[in-house]
Parts: structure tokens; sequence; C-alpha cells
């Protein structure tokens, strides 16, 4: 690879796709390229402007609505500056730029994220498997093995050593982003919104290489649709054996615990559990490992009991988990650089010497960065820890529950600190009088962000009250989650591409990302439900996934057992963890590369064309608070790909959205002729909040729409839209004649409602284009 | 009278909303309005106050004072449902982003709202919407009648109990011809 960067301007070039005109391309690296079989696009391994144009075409479609959650800045110390309503800081920024700055800053640290993963990932296993080893993501069934990397860098990815390659690119697209932070670097907020959108697909680079490297060399379930049911949820935990719980996101030190078990033959005697994404790559390896749930059950489960041992690897561990399971008599173990805890480095010690620091509590916690180290010392320390803990916990006894709730002076702190603003005042009232029901309603939506606790000042530990009075739920939750099957394979592409893109399935929505729920996680199921009942293809991954799992059907079955774990319509898949998501986005590149053969490498713009126009997809983050998530999102946003969240991410501080009643807004170029062409609000927004899970339904079903839909397509997404509507929201939607495009759209069964809607609306029929913004994608200009 | 945001963490502004003393200012300043609009929230049916749903205030303030309501979220259909069907519908975000475009010429096309009143959003994102707009169309007054004191609008109620919100909601309809 060389560092050069090479503008190249072409005036006149026929390709496959037609004559093109005024091309011009930035490449920000030249990469040597062996692989012939499929041409180089235009914009290899992209600077952090060379996509800068296609990022304007859709902020200019999809408006930024800044809403700052701080009227002032404070990076540096010219500052504070107050920023309100038009004043500037003191090097010139306005609030405009300083919230699309935040909103950069916060997608580089999810970016800087996953690619850290992602390098410690990949270092460690060319360190022990060497650079040559072969990548495999889905045998002879996935030949697009990295659909996202190829597009964005153009390498095709073969070995561990290529993937090292992919991430050097990333890291300095990374370091690049973050400097334009700096005072007195960017200024407008578009260019930082296109920084953002640039990290975002960095991100979604990061996370495929790290998912590949490791489905390639821990054996995941390679693009299997059967990959297997694991169990979730505490009751699935035999705990009459010694437990060892993993908390995070990098499966490394939980690779070394269950390799130490299985080598010496303790594995069936112990429990490996996870929480949050370690727990999907843990079962992704080992089908024994427990899934006990997303990372807002971290603190429900200390102090239940329930580990014997905490291995602490990487990301979203809440930062106290150390002092808690202090509390508990449970020995932690930091295993990853990112996170030692303040715990003394012992890798280099003996393991007797360590396990016996652990045991008689000479040390409550240790740092481990050698993760088979970390495997002997865990499963050691747990097997000598269970006869002595007992299952020591913390929560108080039902009557206890009643004499702390009378200590209660109805302050209200709790209530107010509560990001849900739950009302645990009136629930602490019942309690003292002896009825603990509000608190078990709280037990089912609450977080456990300890927000509560911390602000009473009777200090009052409301989240173990909460837990107890939710006990009894909680050790029936035995329930079961699809293992993570990665990529989504070729074959499956083929079969769904047609009916994908023609809109005969209806769309694709992705359920992603964390578990800041409003209200609990039964939304998520509810959701995942809705559509896959109606035929919609629903992905799944990370804490989205296991609370989908979490519930059952009036049949008993959970979610992935009632429905098939294909890439197909009615499908329910689990891609697995926060590092899987790039295969749903994976997945809609392979659309345009092996359905519609466009070509893929380096030829960002053009496939994020068709993504945008053609499929369907919607991803919904219902329970978004990461970093991570607002750089998934990202990355999603350049794709052209809408995504809602639920109302706490409106703290990302900006919506992008569109303005249906504009109708300038909504054109596009009909590929066939050159003309522009009005193909309505499809879709409507790139980022958006849902109030509530009713709205959330029918905004997904409408922002699956697209301007190629052909008349068959869009008649049926347009009854499921109506139909939710009509259920959800109790009223007919009154913007359908914006999307009918000709009488054949409307659904037959609903014709003469919406024929009523259209002769209210004056309105007119219009034709169903070949669409595209790139101008260069029009094959015959007139 | 307490001033102190409701979530105690919304605290960053400088600029902080006027204090509501009494519900018979804020019914001042909705007469003085030309084109005011009502945008209602989820919350509404989610708390209750002597047996009475927030709605059921809300219509019957709306009925009363003929101000225009945008329902968000779900809740045309609980308003339908009700008997009374709202001015408009639209997500929460649209119709702030529209309010926030000095050229939006309002429900009916006659003028930019000079008066935007919420209620009933959860909070945070309520607190951010009001903050949107205090920064990006600093002309326009903002409103809310929610029980918490919301710092980036306008004019906020302080914190107080359902109790007490149901009274001055009650005070507020009784303000109008009708609202007896
Ligand atoms: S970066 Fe600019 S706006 Fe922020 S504190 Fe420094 S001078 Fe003020
Ligand atoms: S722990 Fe639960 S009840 Fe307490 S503040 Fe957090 S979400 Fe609210
Ligand atoms: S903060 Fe503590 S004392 Fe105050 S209402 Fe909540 S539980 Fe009661």
């Amino acid at each position: 690879m060389t560092d050069k960067n090479v503008h190249v301007k072409i005036d006149e070039m026929k390709t496959n796709a037609g004559l093109v005109k005024n091309l011009e391309l930035s490449i920000g690296k030249v990469i040597n390229d062996n692989y012939t079989e499929e041409p180089m696009g235009p914009t290899p391994m992209p600077s952090i402007t060379t996509l800068r144009d296609w990022d304007m075409k859709l902020l200019t479609k999809y408006k930024p609505f800044y809403m700052p959650d701080c009227d002032s800045c404070c990076l540096c110390t010219f500052g504070k500056c107050d920023l309100t309503a038009g004043k500037r800081g003191a090097c010139g920024l306005d609030i405009a730029a300083q919230s699309s700055r935040i909103v950069m800053i916060a997608a580089s640290i999810g970016s800087a994220c996953h690619t850290a993963h992602s390098r410690h990932l990949v270092n460690h296993l060319i360190e022990k498997y060497g650079r040559r080893y072969p990548i495999d993501v889905g045998g002879l069934n996935v030949k697009v093995e990295a659909p996202v990397s190829r597009l964005v860098t153009g390498i095709k990815p073969a070995t561990l050593g290529d993937l090292d390659d992919i991430l050097t690119y990333t890291e300095e697209e990374i370091t690049q982003i973050l400097a334009t932070a700096h005072t007195g670097q960017e200024a407008n907020p578009l260019d930082f919104e296109s920084k953002a959108f640039h990290i975002g697909m960095i991100d979604h680079v990061g996370m495929e290489v790290g998912d590949i490297a490791q489905i390639s060399v821990f054996g995941y379930p390679k693009a299997d649709p059967e990959a297997p049911l694991i169990k979730l949820g505490i009751a699935s935990v035999d705990r009459t054996k010694p437990v060892v719980m993993c908390i995070g996101h990098n499966v490394v030190p939980s690779v070394g615990i269950i390799d130490y078990a299985k080598e010496n033959k303790i594995d069936e005697r112990i429990e490996v559990v996870g929480l949050c994404c370690t727990a999907h790559d843990m079962s992704r390896y080992y089908t024994r490992a427990r899934i006990v749930g997303p990372i807002s059950w971290e603190i429900r489960f200390i102090r239940a009991g329930l580990a014997d041992v905490v291995v602490l690897d990487e990301q979203c561990i809440r930062t106290d988990v150390a002092e808690e399971a202090a509390k508990v008599n449970t020995p932690v173990i930091a295993a990853s650089e990112k996170n030692c805890v303040g715990f003394k480095n012992r890798t280099n010690d003996s393991t007797d010497s360590i396990v016996e620091d652990l045991v008689t509590g000479k040390v409550p916690g240790v740092l481990v960065l050698d993760p088979e180290k970390v495997g002997e010392v865990a499963v050691r320390v747990a097997m000598k820890m269970a006869p002595i803990r007992k299952r020591k916990n913390v929560l108080p006894t039902a009557e206890e529950v009643v004499a702390i709730a009378k200590t209660c002076t109805q302050c209200k702190a709790c209530q107010r600190n509560c990001p849900q603003d739950y009302f645990i005042p009136a629930a602490m009232k019942a309690a003292a009088a002896g009825d603990l029901s509000k608190l078990e309603e709280i037990y089912e939506v609450c977080i456990g962000c300890l927000r509560c606790e911390s602000a009473c000042p009777q200090k009052i530990k409301i989240h173990s009250l909460i837990v107890k009075a939710g006990e009894k739920s909680m050790q029936c939750e035995d329930n079961l989650c699809r293992s993570g099957r990665g990529a989504v394979s070729d074959v499956e592409i083929r079969s769904v591409g047609g009916p994908l893109v023609l809109g005969e399935i209806p769309g694709i929505v992705a359920i992603v990302g964390c578990s800041n729920y409003p209200k609990g996680g039964k939304d998520v199921y509810d959701i995942a439900r809705e559509f896959a009942s109606r035929r919609y293809i629903v992905a799944l991954s990370g804490c989205s996934a296991m609370s989908a799992g979490s519930y059952r059907n009036k049949d008993g079955q959970t979610l992935y057992e009632e429905f098939p774990g294909g890439f197909e319509a009615g499908g329910v898949l689990n891609v697995g963890s926060c590092v899987s998501n790039s295969h749903i986005a994976g997945a809609a590149i392979k659309v345009a590369n092996i359905f519609a053969k466009r070509p893929l490498r380096g030829n960002y713009e053009e496939i994020a064309d068709y993504v945008h126009n053609r499929i369907g997809a919607v991803g919904l983050a219902w329970g978004a608070y990461s970093q991570k998530a607002a750089s998934i999102a990202a990355g999603f946003w350049r794709l052209g790909v809408p995504v809602v969240v639920g109302p706490h991410g409106s703290k990302y501080r900006r919506m992008l959205l569109g303005r249906k009643e504009d109708p300038e807004n909504w054109n596009v170029i009909d590929a066939r002729t050159g003309e522009t062409v009005n193909v309505g609000p499809s879709p409507e927004h790139l980022f958006n909040v849902a109030e509530t899970k009713e709205e959330c339904i029918v905004q997904i079903a409408k922002l699956c729409m697209r301007p190629n839909d052909t008349w068959k397509g869009r008649s049926g997404k347009l009854s499921h839209y109506i139909d939710l509507h009509k259920r959800y929201m109790g009223v007919m939607p009154n913007d359908i004649h914006l999307y009918v495009r000709t009488m054949a759209d409307v659904p037959i069964t609903m014709k003469d409602e919406i024929t009523q809607v259209l002769q209210a609306n004056n309105w007119k029929e219009s034709i169903i284009p070949d669409p595209t913004l790139l101008p260069r994608m029009v094959r015959k200009m007139k | 009278m307490s001033c102190e945001p409701w979530q105690c963490a919304e605290i960053a502004a400088t600029k902080k909303a006027n204090v509501i003393q009494k519900p018979e200012i804020a019914v001042a300043m909705m007469k003085r309005a030309q084109h005011p609009i009502l945008i209602v929230g989820s919350n509404v049916t989610e708390r209750w106050m002597d047996g009475k749903q927030a709605i059921e205030y809300i219509i019957e303030f709306a009925n009363a004072s003929k101000i225009p309501v945008v329902a968000t979220a779900h809740m045309v259909g609980e308003f339908v449902k009700r008997g009374y069907t709202p001015a408009a519908y639209w997500n929460a975000m649209e119709i702030s982003q529209r309010v926030c475009d000095p050229t939006w010429m309002g429900l009916d096309g006659k003028g930019h709202p000079d008066l935007v009143i919420y209620v009933g959003m959860p909070y945070y994102m309520e607190a951010l919407i009001l903050s949107g707009l205090k920064h990006f169309a600093p002309d326009l007054k903002t409103m809310t009648l929610d029980n918490m004191y919301h710092v980036h609008a306008s004019w906020s109620f302080p914190n107080a109990s359902l109790e007490e919100w149901a009274a001055n909601l009650k005070v507020l309809t009784s303000k109008y011809s009708g609202g007896q």
C-alpha cells in the first residue's frame, strides 16, 4: 500500500452502466491490487472529503434539525462560551456547528471503539495464527465475504493480514476526522455532518473486520439460518454450579475461559454466562454459554449474588461493577487494556498467586491482560468461591423491603433523577403499606441505571428493592436467543434480491442496539413480531436481539422459534453482537452487487444511490444510548438508509428530516431518460425519533417505501402502512396521496377509501422512474 | 416556589424560562397570541389525576380555548376516541422542525405560529425540542403547560404535583368562556 493522494478527472468513459461523463475521482490511497475479477471503482479508500458531494445530496434532502443539549461549549479554554440563540464562541463557532460537531465527536468515539476492538482481535489472532490465516465467513455460500470493506476500501480480503491492512486505513480516517473537531478547524455544520457520515461508514468497515476475524478463527456459525438456539435469562443458569460472569464486548478473554474449562474437562461443572455483546459472541463459540441479558441487567444479577467471579472486557460496562461485586464477595478480573478499573496489573504473576489473592479476598480484583491466564484464573476462582460465597447477595427480604420503604420521605429525588421518570415515590408508598406490586411493575421496565439510588437522601437501595419485588419474574426468565449467525449468504441474497427491490418483500427492519428502552424490552419484541408476521425481514443484533428473545407467544414459543432464522420474508435473524451490525449494511450492499450486478469495489456512491432508492431497509435503535449506536446509525445514513430511534434517541441532539410537503425535496433523475421525476417522500427521513411504540411501528412501515417500488410492491407496502396506521394511530393516514404514483399502486381492498383521499388532494398520476440521484448514472442523456 | 428543572440533570441552560406564577398569566399570553398552537405528547394518557387522564383535562382546555391542537406520537387516535378531533397530528420532531422555520405558514396556512405551547411529552425529549426552538427560532415564544419546569421554554410552570397540575389546568380552562 502506498500513501499517495491521487485526483483524476475523466471527461468521458464507456462502462457497463453506460456512458460516464465528467467523472472526478479522489483517491486517498493507492492499493496494490492483485484482484482482477472485479474492476476497481472510482473511490477506493476515500479520504474525508471524497464522498462529500454525495453527503450533500442527502443533507439537502434531509435537513438537520438541531436540539442542543447544552447552551454552551466548553471544549477549550477560550470558553466556556455561551452560544445561545445566535451568540458565537470566542473561536467564532455558532450553536449549529457546535451541535453537529458533537454529533461527529460522538460518532467518532463509537467508530474508534469498534475499530479498537477489531484491532485488538486482529492483532491477537495474527499473533496466534499468523497473517496468512484464511478468512472464512460462510464457505462456498459466501463469495462476497466483506461487502462493506470491499465497497469502501476496494480490498478483497483473503487473510487476517488483509484485515490488518483494512484497519490501518480506518485508523487513519478516525484520526483525520477527530482532528477536525479541534478549535478553529471545521466551521460549517453540514461539513461536520458529512464528516459524521464518513466516520459512520468507517465504523461499519471496522465492525466488519472484527466480526470476520472472529467468525473465521473461532468457528462461529457461518451465515447459518439455523444457528443454534441459546438459553437466555437467569432461570436458564444452573445456580448449583460455580458461575463465571463475563461482561462487555470482546470475546477473547471468554474464549480463554471456555478453552480452559474444556481442556480440563470441567466445562460441564461450571456455568459461563454473559451480559451484553460478549454474551452473544461467547455463545457463538460455545453453545453451552448462557446469555443472561442486556447491559441494563448487570447490577440486578450481581446484587442477586449470581456471579462467583466477574470478568470484564471492554465497552458498555458499568464503571461501578467492581464496587458492586465487592459487596457480594465476588472477585473481579479486568481483562482489557481499555478498562483497567484501577486494579494492579498481575499479568506476569503466577496463576496460583493471583487465584490465592482473589479467593482469600486479599485483593478485590486484578488486571490480567493475557486471555489464557484470565481463563485459568477465572475458572479456578469461580470453583473455589462458589462454596465460600454460597450465593451471597444483598437483596433485602420482602419484610425488609416494607420496613425500608417506610423510611422514604416522599421527596421525589429518585423520580427526578430517574431517566425514565418512573413513579418511584408512589411505589415506595405502596410498598410501605405492604403492597410491592408497583415496585414489581418498575422491575419490568427499569434499565438498572441506579440514578434513583444515588440521589436518595435516605440512602435507600431503591434498585435492590425493585429487584426483590421483581424476583419472582426474574426467576422465571428462561428463554431462547438464536446464536449470532454472522453474514447473510449470497444464496439468500439471490433469492430475496428481486422481491426486495421490486417491493414485494415489504422491507428489511433492522432492530439493533442498546437497551435504554423507555418502557422495557417488550416493545422490541412487539415491534419485531409485528413486522415478522407481516413477512418483512427482521434482522436483530446486540441487546435488542436479547430483548426480542425474552418473551413468548401464546403457544409458549420465543420469537426465534416462531419464525425462521433466514434472510427471507418473515425471517427473524440474529446477526450477532455489535460488530455484526455490519452484516446488515452488508446485506443491502450485497443486493446491489449480487442481484443488480453493480460493481462493488471502491464504488461507494453508486451503491449507496442504489440502496437509498431501491432497498426498503429501515434501522431501528429503540433503546440506543451509546456513541457506538451513533456511529452505526451514521454508517446507515451515508448509505441512505433511514434510522429510527426511541425517545431517548432525541438526546443525539439532531434529526435528519425531510419535508414531505416540499416537492423539490423529492426529485430524482430517471436514469432511463435523464428527466427529473418527483417520487414523493420515499423515504421521508434519514433520522427521526418515534415517541411511542405505536408511532414507531407506523413510521417504520412508511419509511420502507422506495422510489423504485413496482406498483405491486408499492400497493403491498401501502396496505401495511394504512392498516398499521389505522390500528395504532386510530385514523387513516393523511399523506397517502404522496405515495400513490398510479392507480395501480392503490391496494384493491382500500380502493374506495383511497380514491376519495386522492380526489380531495388534487392527486395527479406520475411515473415510476429508474431512480438515481447521480447524473452520471443516466444511460441516455436527452 | 421551585424553579429547578424537573429532571435534575437538565440544567445546562444559560437562558432559562420565565416562571408562570399563576395560570392567569399563561391565559393572558395565550389570548394575546394571534396564531397559537398546542402540541400534545404521549404522556397525557399516562398521567391520571382524580380518576381522569391528563388528556381529558387537555380536551376540556382545547374546547374552551379553541387553540388548535397538534397530537404527536399516536395520540390522534386517543383524542378521536374521546370525541375530540385535533387540528392536526404530526411526529414530534416533524412539527417542531416546522414551527422552527419562520417561513412555515401554520396549520391553516394563515400565519406562522406566534406562540407554541407544549404539553405531555417525555420530559427529556420536550426539553431538547424546546432547546432547539430557543436557539434556532429565538423570536418564537414557547410555553409549556406541564407540571414540570422546562428551562428551555420561554414560559414554564414550576414543578408541581399531579393534583396541582390538575388544578392549574382547570383554572386555565375556566378563564375562557364556556370553560366553566
Ligand atoms: S471551541 Fe470555540 S466555542 Fe468552544 S469553548 Fe473554545 S472558543 Fe468557545
Ligand atoms: S435504576 Fe431503574 S428506577 Fe432507578 S433511576 Fe434507573 S431506570 Fe429509574
Ligand atoms: S429519593 Fe428516597 S426518600 Fe426520596 S422519594 Fe425517593 S425513595 Fe423516597
